[in-house]
């Protein structure tokens, strides 16, 4: 009787201290992971922002003014390369793909609307381009490295997320995963 | 639960080495502490049983004997120092330079040694996810092994009889044989006078001193276990945040991490230098020294608070919380956050200024015109009426195999290719013209634009902090020196008399500091008969 009793006691502290140990590790893990990635994160909802667009006097767009399309969010500035080298690609396939119901988004992060007003005009950029000029947006989706690409679907959930600069044969490829169904 | 009886009448649990009462070694367990016979007995945690093999059946047991054993844990913390030496090879991925993308970035600067550095995820070592297992589990080690060690010695402590088993004195490492009689009471009034608690069963005698020492190291693991708590909360971002902005003077930059919250303005970046003439108390350092010593680095900074709670990016509606003089230690605090004066960079162009003439006549100036850095206009109209026109500004500029590019959107170098249009009307010309130079590219240009001025300004960098993680630190920190405090400069101290037929045994057993036991006997077998007994680990050495 005394020997199960105590048998029993001590199992129930061993579990409970080690369930306390566990939910701490638990813990520790799942902290550190989520300040990882504390930003957006494939099949999260992308968060809305408004910036002013290029090409507009000082006209305002939102993310949510583009619900109901796919759009390809896209982060760069003129000063990057490898951005520069996908430009041509972006805008190569914007008109086939707006027709099927897919916006191109970029987000600029340079400091000045010079620079970024002649680069647009030196690739005939069509597509919508906005100014985060003190990196807001860029601090919002936790964008480290440029270029920096987000999809998102036609609900405004992010489908997928590119860091690094993307080939015309990935780029359509992905440009198709957001096509909103007819 | 298969328990041991002692031929002194005491119930030992499984795996005791020494009964707890009467010390006499338990036949079958002495491999446990390695006991040879006739050697001395080997003392630690009072040769109780500390992991019982009974209770190995369920997972749990199991659990708990791996993470109870000493040597476990002592690998688990070489493991982890090795990894984290490795983890200083290269540069963590944090402070790489900023934009280079880190899966090319470790090849191309390290080789091969690079590749495989990355690939293992070294890069990212201290935060990853196998690092902090490893962290966790020398936490839980440490809990467990603590729990297991503290509470069989407890016991031991608690149970030991002054009666104590003739081999347990014989084989301690202070051991004496007097063969006479002696004066018992001079001896327990000797052991009073010394502080010692003594405690008698029929003639035998314990007396002890400083057991509580012997908690210090569990004392400090407690500590040391709070402080690890308080390292854990650091994953809450209402518990602690470290975060860093820059501020060009006269801008106004949300506050990171506050979920743009709080907004800060520098108005002013101030640097000052010791002066070697008016200091004197410093004068002849100050002199030694090439270069100009700092005094103050100093932000002038604007805290707003946001008023409207906007999607981000819109105009935020900002009310001054205050105003704030921040200085190296002294941060201004809102809110639970801190900025502290933590960088700066000096002298970032902020307007150039240009005159034109024509080409080889610099006296008669066709006009002059100033360009904003922060926001550049397309035309420039002069007062000849020559037009000059912005084509490209580079605000960081470098030559890209012959192409001219900019590093960054910081004007750190700026540099211009501008058109400039004659005041009569004719053609453009083109002009390069940056901090240093001033490129025609067709040597044929009639006008040339001289740098006439520029101004300067420069940027702040303020730490964003909130810790609330630091009352965990501190307690865990003192009690963690407390725990030291009380295991080294204290002694637990015992000393056994038994009587004999023809006189007295002596022994003594201390866990450090074995010259002051010898002491501490010699005063108390003063004027009692008893024979100074001998340290049988020296005799043999």
């Amino acid at each position: 009787m005394d020997k199960t009793k105590k048998k029993r006691r001590r199992l129930i502290f061993r579990t409970l201290v080690l369930a306390v140990l566990v939910g701490l590790v638990v813990f520790a893990i799942i902290g550190n992971l989520s300040q990882d990635d504390a930003v957006v994160a494939v099949g999260d909802k992308a968060p809305n922002f408004e910036l002013v667009q290029f090409g507009t006097n000082g006209e305002r767009k939102s993310l949510k003014d583009f619900r109901g399309k796919g759009v390809m969010l896209n982060f760069w500035a003129t000063y990057c390369k490898p951005c520069e080298e996908e430009m041509p690609y972006m805008q190569e396939l914007y008109p086939e793909y707006k027709e099927k119901g897919v916006e191109i988004v970029g987000v600029n992060l340079d400091s000045t609307k010079l620079v970024v007003n002649r680069f647009i005009d030196k690739y005939n950029l069509t597509f919508t381009n906005l100014h985060d000029k003190n990196g807001q947006v860029m601090d919002l989706y936790g964008i480290s490295p440029i270029p920096s690409t987000f999809f998102i679907d036609e609900n405004g959930n992010v489908v997928d997320k590119v860091i690094g600069p993307l080939t015309l044969e990935k780029l359509e490829e992905h440009l198709k995963e957001i096509q909103p169904e007819a | 639960m298969k328990k041991i009886k002692c031929e002194c009448g005491h119930v030992n649990p499984e795996g005791t080495v020494l009964c707890e009462a009467c010390g006499k070694p338990i036949e079958g367990n002495q491999h446990i502490d390695g006991n040879k016979k006739d050697s001395l007995l080997n003392m630690r945690y009072e040769g109780s049983a500390r992991r019982s093999q009974t209770y190995n059946r369920s997972i749990v047991d199991k659990v708990w004997n791996f993470f109870s054993s000493v040597k476990v844990g002592v690998w688990l913390i070489i493991i982890t120092l090795v990894a984290s030496s490795l983890g200083t090879i290269f540069p963590q991925e944090m402070y790489i330079p900023p934009g280079a993308n880190p899966v090319t970035f470790y090849e191309d600067q390290y080789g091969l040694a690079g590749k495989i550095y990355y690939q293992l995820g070294f890069h990212n070592l201290y935060s990853s996810l196998w690092f902090m297992m490893m962290i966790a589990l020398i936490g839980v080690s440490l809990v467990i092994c603590s729990i297991d060690r503290v509470v069989p010695l407890h016991r031991a402590l608690k149970k030991q009889k002054p009666k104590r088993h003739h081999t347990f004195l014989k084989r301690q490492r202070i051991f004496g044989e007097t063969k006479a009689n002696v004066d018992m009471d001079a001896f327990k009034s000797n052991l009073h006078k010394n502080r010692y608690k003594v405690r008698e069963q029929e003639g035998h005698i314990l007396a002890e001193k400083g057991r509580f020492s012997r908690w210090g190291p569990y004392v400090n693991h407690i500590g040391l276990i709070i402080f690890l708590l308080g390292a854990l909360l650091r994953f809450l971002p209402s518990m602690y945040i470290d975060d860093f902005v820059w501020i060009r003077e006269g801008e106004t930059e949300v506050v990171p991490s506050t979920g743009g919250k709080y907004y800060v303005k520098n108005e002013d970046f101030i640097l000052e230098n010791y002066d070697p003439q008016e200091d004197k108390r410093f004068q002849e350092a100050l002199m030694n020294q090439n270069v100009p010593v700092a005094s103050n680095y100093q932000t002038n900074a604007v805290i707003y608070e946001r008023t409207n709670n906007d999607v981000v990016g819109a105009e935020p509606e900002l009310k001054v919380l205050s105003r704030e003089k921040i200085v190296v230690n002294e941060p201004a605090k809102f809110g639970g956050f801190a900025l502290y004066q933590s960088s700066f960079q000096l002298d970032e162009f902020s307007s150039m200024s240009f005159t034109l003439h024509e080409t080889g006549d610099e006296s008669a100036v066709l006009g002059k015109f100033t360009v904003d850095l922060t926001a550049p206009k397309m035309e420039y109209k002069l007062d000849s009426g020559a037009r000059v026109v912005i084509d490209e500004y580079f605000p960081e500029y470098y030559m890209d195999g012959n192409q001219p590019r900019s590093k960054s959107k910081f004007p750190k170098n700026p540099a211009f290719v501008f058109y400039v249009y004659p005041p009569d009307g004719g053609e453009p010309e083109v002009s390069f013209a940056g901090i240093g130079m001033n490129i025609d590219p067709t040597n044929e240009n009639d006008y040339k634009l001289n740098l006439a001025g520029f101004d300067t300004r420069d940027v702040t960098g303020l730490a964003v902090k909130k810790d609330y993680t630091l009352p965990f630190m501190g307690v865990g920190g003192l009690i963690f020196m407390i725990g030291v405090i009380q295991g080294m400069y204290w002694n637990h101290r015992r000393i056994w008399l038994q009587p004999t037929e023809d006189g007295v045994w002596i022994a003594g057993h201390t866990n450090k500091n074995w010259y002051g036991l010898k002491r501490d006997i010699e005063k108390s077998i003063q004027d009692t008969g008893i024979e100074m007994p001998e340290d049988q680990q020296q005799l043999k050495g």
